[in-house]
């Protein structure tokens, strides 16, 4: 029985790391998309989000079969019960590229030049997901580490952005729309970080059986 | 916590072979320890030490120190039979005596200088309704237990042990030869009986270990490798011997 165990708990972790790859692709396509103003590339992130929200359905159903069949204690319960609650971080992730996405389809190939934070914000958050779906694949604690502090410098890319959105808005009312998609999209980005720091202190308690104090 | 039973540094002989090795726990009061590890591991053992059940088995050698509410279980002036009346125990199997229902649970009262029969029928009452059992044989007392179902005979057993009015129960795999409906009633009982007794239970069953009892004990080749919390053991232990027999690595 043991060995079958194994097996399942062997396709867990394959799911997972697919289903974190997956959300890697869309935040990075998303991010893509909205740099360039690739409203095609935009239109293939929103494609993919029925995948996404479909491995997440696999994965939550593998988790509670084996909850039932295997009634797991320690190493293995601290493991399934945290991929239920990293798999709905991961989704979240997933809808929120799709929403970047979408704003990307209403600016119509307007591109964020000019808007340097944007892309560094873009590229700091995606190796936050990266990062974490790493930490989970190499059971690295100080990989999840590194993850949870590097939500500091995403959010402070956050509050920096939302201060060139004010001066933007102060010097062209006229563009006040678009400002206000850039704050969303900042703010979405700001989200990302926070997922995946959830990730990492998921993995962190799914090697150590401690969470990351509150 | 406050220890109702505490060894320190025990050991156990059959005769050449060390069956326990310093074992050092303390059982707190009103609660229930489970005690859990592979067939051989020397739970058992420990458990029948407590109430000096081993002291039947030629050629065993004990060593260190086991005290019941401070005194030592060991000394002279310890009266095995009252101890045993303190301290009773349930068995794996059920051994009911093959004597009426009635017969069985007034047996230990009877012992220990009980034979008013008002007083008797009391005491029997209470203890069959405390194993949850007076209602299936109230109509039936002066019947042959022998006749009564594996589950009835094992609460049965438990009202005999109750009889006597211990402070511990001490309980050796109680469920493992029952079926399901009956070992959820024991487990029940069991959970229930911590307001008024400690008990200490050997389980194979790691799910009942986790369902009843507050703190386990993790054995392993006559060693205490583990002891706390049902949660910490079940959910982060501490030892990595723990950890594979818990998980089915090994055992």
């Amino acid at each position: 029985m043991r060995n079958r165990f194994d097996e399942q708990l062997f396709e867990l972790n394959r799911e997972i790391i697919e289903m974190g790859a997956m959300c890697e692709e869309a935040i990075s396509a998303a991010s893509g998309a909205l740099l360039a103003g690739n409203v095609e590339l935009a239109g293939k992130v929103k494609a993919n989000g029925p995948a996404i929200d479909q491995i997440e359905r696999d994965i939550e159903s593998r988790c509670v079969k084996l909850l039932l069949h295997q009634q797991p204690v320690a190493r293995d319960l601290r493991q399934i019960s945290a991929a239920l609650k990293m798999i709905t971080d991961m989704e979240r992730i997933g809808d929120q590229a799709e929403d970047i996405a979408e704003i990307v389809t209403f600016l119509e190939g307007r591109t964020m030049e000019g808007m340097a934070l944007i892309g560094e914000m873009a590229r700091a958050t995606i190796e936050m997901v990266t990062g974490s779906v790493d930490a989970f694949v190499k059971k690295d604690v100080e990989m999840a580490n590194w993850v949870i502090a590097q939500d500091d410098v995403v959010d402070d890319y956050f509050s920096r952005i939302k201060c060139d959105i004010i001066s933007m808005i102060a010097e062209n009312p006229a563009d006040g729309e678009f400002a206000l998609d850039l704050l969303m999209i900042a703010k979405y980005f700001e989200r990302i970080g926070d997922h995946a720091t959830n990730i990492a202190e998921w993995v962190i308690y799914s090697i150590t059986g401690m969470h990351k104090e509150v | 916590m406050s220890g109702i039973i505490t060894a320190k540094d025990m050991c156990l002989w059959y005769g050449n072979h060390k069956a326990l090795n310093n074992v050092s726990i303390e059982i707190s009061e009103k609660s229930i320890t489970a005690l859990i590890g592979p067939s051989g591991c020397g739970k058992s053992t420990f458990l029948k030490t407590l109430n000096r059940m081993n002291d039947l088995i030629p050629g065993v050698k004990i060593t260190g120190d086991i005290r019941y509410g401070g005194m030592d279980i060991f000394s002279g002036e310890v009266d095995v039979n009252n101890l045993r009346k303190e301290i009773g125990m349930v068995f794996q199997k059920p051994n009911p005596f093959p004597m009426s229902i009635y017969d069985n649970v007034a047996y230990g009262p009877r012992t220990h200088g009980v034979t008013n029969k008002v007083e008797l029928d009391g005491i029997v009452e209470q203890a069959l309704r405390d194993a949850a059992i007076w209602d299936e044989v109230k109509d039936r007392l002066k019947k042959n237990a022998l006749g009564m179902s594996g589950g009835q005979q094992q609460r049965l057993c438990i009202a005999r042990a109750l009889a006597v009015k211990p402070k511990i129960l001490l309980m050796d795999e109680p469920t493992s030869a029952l079926d399901p409906i009956s070992t959820s009633k024991i487990e029940e009982l069991v959970v229930e009986f911590k307001e008024k007794y400690t008990i200490v239970m050997v389980t194979h069953n790691m799910q009942q270990a986790v369902r009843v009892s507050d703190y386990t004990a993790f054995f392993l080749h006559g060693e205490l490798i583990e002891f706390d919390k049902t949660d910490s053991i079940f959910s982060q232990p501490k030892d990595q011997r723990t950890e594979d027999y818990i998980t089915g690595r090994f055992g």
